[in-house]
């Protein structure tokens, strides 16, 4: 059944010899965008379950920041030449995504959603940071907009990583083996693109490998703040694939749940 | 002779619909106003890329220009061209902001830190003796506070 739907849903492929700055620039977008609409959605999750009403709010406040922005981001591929977002956000199936893996991770207990947060907020918080000074201007504006945003989702992720992270036994605990199980998956969000050179040659992104080592830099010390301990290098294996369309199981079942109403009427609007 | 400043003037009156005592003009959103002749060209810019007021008020702008009748074609654009930061907004939309019970966003929001957004003074009694509960709110651009003073739970506009 699986090599079936495999065969029926190639994975993205891409020639890398063959691939201008055009195409290396839509990749960079489709992960983008596609990252901050799976992980908006999965926040979204939290709306009415939150642990306390502030912390309800703060996570259905986020997803709305992060659908917002990934909406602009497929509108920057529709002007490249891309179907429009509605189009791409719900109409493709999970090997078409190029979200990393830790994304659609459920959201599991309290303190797995919160290490995630503070893991993937501050790599996306440095990202759209790096990118303020990307050559391509359309991208540089959106995302000295989102950077202003997300300092929020940082600061809001600090402060829960650092109360419990120190709090009592229980708290440290459940953060800590929270924060060994995202490890990799996190990791994972760095997974090299098929023309990285091109991108950082053309200066339109620092590339993968710099921006972990800018948020390796920024996080560490903040979790050492918070009494926690990033896993030895040597049990480092980031789980790669996401970004070619190889994505664990949890993906096509939250697709079908986000585009449950599109499907039954496309027009629908409210 | 149609200029800015009156098309400026005339969107005066179209209110941010979240915030109904604030216009779009002192909310600083109005970052372009382009005639030709007689059609008028507004750009706006998002205050928050997940604000769902967005569309609402870009069909607010043109409804309430097309009741001009002296006015041609009229179209909106939103851009993120100009990047929309609090200290966008005027004095005057300080002060509308606390008139909707809302601490207005302090000034200067390049560097923001949780510090910063505790100091919030209380829209009731002035009173620097408030807390922060939640750096977010009922919309995306308010936060959570509670004044130890007045003992009244108030809402922030968040600098950003």
């Amino acid at each position: 059944m699986l090599l079936k739907q495999e065969a029926e849903n190639p994975q993205i492929t891409y020639n890398s010899n063959k691939m201008n700055s055009i195409d290396a620039l839509k990749e960079l977008l489709y992960k983008i965008a596609d990252d901050q609409l799976i992980i908006g959605h999965r926040n979204s999750e939290w709306t009415g379950l939150g642990p306390i009403l502030e912390e309800d709010i703060a996570f259905s406040s986020m997803a709305q920041d992060k659908i917002g922005q990934s909406e602009h981001i497929y509108n920057l591929l529709h002007q490249l030449g891309e179907a429009d977002a509605d189009t791409v956000a719900f109409t493709r199936n999970s090997a078409q995504f190029h979200s990393s893996q830790f994304v659609e991770l459920p959201i599991g207990d309290y303190s797995f959603s919160l290490i995630r947060h503070f893991l993937f907020d501050f790599a996306e918080y440095l990202r759209f940071e790096s990118l303020k000074s990307s050559s391509y201007e359309p991208l540089a504006q959106v995302s000295k907009k989102f950077f202003g945003e997300i300092k929020y989702h940082t600061m809001h992720a600090n402060t829960w990583v650092n109360q419990l992270g120190k709090g009592n036994e229980e708290s440290h605990t459940k953060m800590q083996d929270s924060l060994n199980y995202a490890w990799n998956y996190a990791l994972g969000m760095f997974e090299q693109g098929p023309a990285e050179d091109l991108l950082i040659s053309e200066n339109i992104f620092i590339g993968e490998k710099a921006l972990q080592d800018v948020w390796l830099g920024t996080i560490t010390p903040l979790l050492t703040q918070s009494n926690l301990t990033i896993p030895a290098q040597e049990n480092w294996k980031p789980i790669f694939g996401g970004r070619f369309g190889k994505h664990s199981q949890h993906l096509q079942p939250l697709l079908e749940e986000m585009t449950e109403v599109y499907s039954i009427d496309p027009s629908a609007d409210w | 002779m149609i200029t800015k400043s009156y098309i400026r003037e005339q969107l005066k009156q179209v209110k941010d619909p979240e915030i109904p005592t604030i216009s779009i003009v002192d909310l600083g959103i109005v970052t372009g106003i382009d005639i030709h002749e007689n059609d008028v060209h507004v750009t706006l810019t998002p205050t928050f890329a997940g604000c769902p007021a967005l569309r609402l008020m870009e069909d607010m702008v043109v409804n309430h220009l097309n009741s001009y009748n002296q006015l041609g074609k009229i179209t909106v654009e939103t851009s993120f061209e100009t990047t929309w930061t609090t200290d966008l907004i005027t004095d005057e939309g300080h002060a509308a902001i606390k008139k909707h019970g809302l601490a207005p966003p302090i000034r200067n929001c390049s560097n923001i830190t949780m510090e910063v957004i505790e100091a919030t003074n209380c829209p009731y009694c002035d009173s620097d003796n408030t807390s922060m509960k939640s750096p977010f709110g009922p919309t995306l651009c308010r936060s959570l506070h509670y004044c130890n003073n007045c003992k009244q739970a108030f809402e922030g506009f968040k600098p950003i």
